[in-house]
């Protein structure tokens, strides 16, 4: 299984993913530079990735903390997530997340 | 600047250990040191001890301190500043470790931005992942204006009279300063990226009326550039989602997105550095540079897990080089706290055993 992941000079990289680990594990464990300075524990929001808006509807919601912790990363949209805090499962094999600033 | 730290420019303050961060880690080594007999400066940029436990994650839970099922990041920093009180370590908070400089006796100077200046034989690094800083709007050029008309921090509120201020985030930072320059300032504009913010309910509310008066303006939007020139903003610009940038006429941008951990001014100290992490020598976690030690997340060895149980561990063998080092004199004893009077002197404790 994969995920694919943009980084901030536009290239794509594919990486292996493993069920149960977060998205950011995936993109660190895959050699990507991603800040992450809390370690996944959602009290930084330097993991902050879009999300191909295509693969919204199989992601859970955000939950309010996760909403609050965005207020401290930048150029936040509709697509914005933070990256420790969605869970890779086998539905999200393919999944496209694209780095942010302030994350890498 | 204050009368205490003029005072200390011109008299050094002297000790055995200064110890360049006052996160868990460091906050342990005082309690290593002081069995040791080595007395302790601690040095941190934020204004309180605890670093990333205080800063990122005080109300968050830890499991895996050993003896400690479950406590939080102020817990843990409250526990160790309680286990270290025997041994009256000087804490010099808020401020940042700027130069290590070796005295023409030997010693190791080290001074602070505020101007704090400490002289020891020994040197520990605990910095952790460096130096909390505020975060820096990703907007190209936006360097040629800080200090000018960008600021992440309020020193003097007079420099804002009567002008127009964009004050952006949405905690408390934010929401604070909105309210207390709304009355000096000529005009203020509050942009946060959505409707909803994370502060003292009262400065919510008190911010809402000032929005509902007409007294301040409150745009929902993310800033994505500024124009200007030669340090002067002229606007900055505004986008809402999916929209062409708006500008907005004003004077200073105050940026409030929280903070960010970076080396800063460890990489100058001319101790050798590996992807920004320093190298120990695992029996003493000593750097290349003799009696100048890194301990906790700094460093890096074979095999290292960056745990606040690993520095506890690494501060224990740190502890021991450094007697040997402040105590040439003297022979190093290995004792347990359970059985020796020595130490149960040390730590106070000795009428309870």
């Amino acid at each position: 299984m994969r995920i694919y992941c943009t980084d901030m000079d536009g290239k794509e990289h594919e990486l292996m993913a493993t069920e149960e680990w977060s998205i950011m594990e995936i993109i660190r464990e895959g050699g990507i530079p991603i800040l992450a300075q809390c370690g996944g524990s959602c009290a930084c929001a330097t993991c902050h990735v879009y999300v191909d808006p295509s693969w919204k509807a199989k992601l859970h919601e955000p939950n309010e903390e996760e909403v609050g912790m965005l207020d401290g990363a930048f150029d936040v949209n509709q697509d914005s997530r933070l990256a420790c805090q969605i869970i890779f499962t086998k539905e999200l094999d393919g999944l496209k997340v694209k780095l942010a600033a302030g994350s890498v | 600047m204050t009368e205490t730290t003029l005072v200390s420019i011109q008299c050094p303050l002297t000790t055995d250990a200064i110890i360049i961060g006052a996160g868990p880690v460091g906050l342990f080594s005082v309690f290593e040191l002081g069995l040791n007999d080595v007395k302790c400066h601690l040095i941190d940029i934020l204004d309180r001890p605890g670093g990333q436990c205080s800063e990122l994650y005080p109300e968050k839970p830890i499991y895996d301190i050993p003896a400690i099922p479950v406590c939080t990041g102020t817990e843990l920093t409250e526990r160790l500043l309680e286990q270290i009180k025997p041994f009256k370590p000087t804490f010099h908070l808020g401020q940042m470790a700027e130069s290590l400089v070796k005295t023409p006796e030997g010693k190791w100077r080290v001074t602070t931005d505020r101007g704090t200046v400490l002289e020891a034989p020994i040197v520990v690094v605990a910095a952790g992942g460096g130096s909390f800083v505020p975060k820096r709007p990703p907007i190209k050029g936006i360097e040629a204006y800080e200090g000018t008309s960008v600021f992440y921090s309020v020193r003097k509120m007079e420099q804002f009279r009567d002008k127009k201020i964009v004050i952006s985030g949405g905690g408390d930072s934010a929401l604070d300063w909105a309210i207390n320059l709304q009355p000096i300032a000529k005009h203020i504009t509050l942009v946060h990226r959505r409707d909803e913010f994370r502060a003292a309910p009262d400065s919510v509310l008190k911010m809402r009326s000032l929005v509902a008066e007409g007294k301040m303006d409150l745009k929902i939007a993310n800033i994505t550039g500024i124009q200007g020139a030669e340090g002067r903003i002229e606007n900055i610009l505004l986008q809402t989602e999916n929209n062409i940038p708006q500008p907005l006429a004003c004077d200073h941008l105050l940026a409030f997105y929280g903070l960010t951990m970076k080396l800063g001014p460890v990489a100058q100290f001319g101790i050798n550095l590996h992807e920004n992490l320093i190298p120990v020598d695992t029996a003493t976690f000593e750097t290349n540079v003799p009696t100048v030690f890194a301990i906790g997340d700094i460093n890096t060895y074979p095999g290292k897990m960056k745990l606040i149980l690993s520095g506890f561990h690494e501060a224990a063998l740190m502890a021991k080089k450094v007697f040997a080092y402040v105590h040439p004199d003297r022979r190093y004893r290995f004792q347990y706290t359970t059985s020796s009077s020595d130490l149960q002197g040390k730590l106070g404790v000795v009428d309870a055993a």
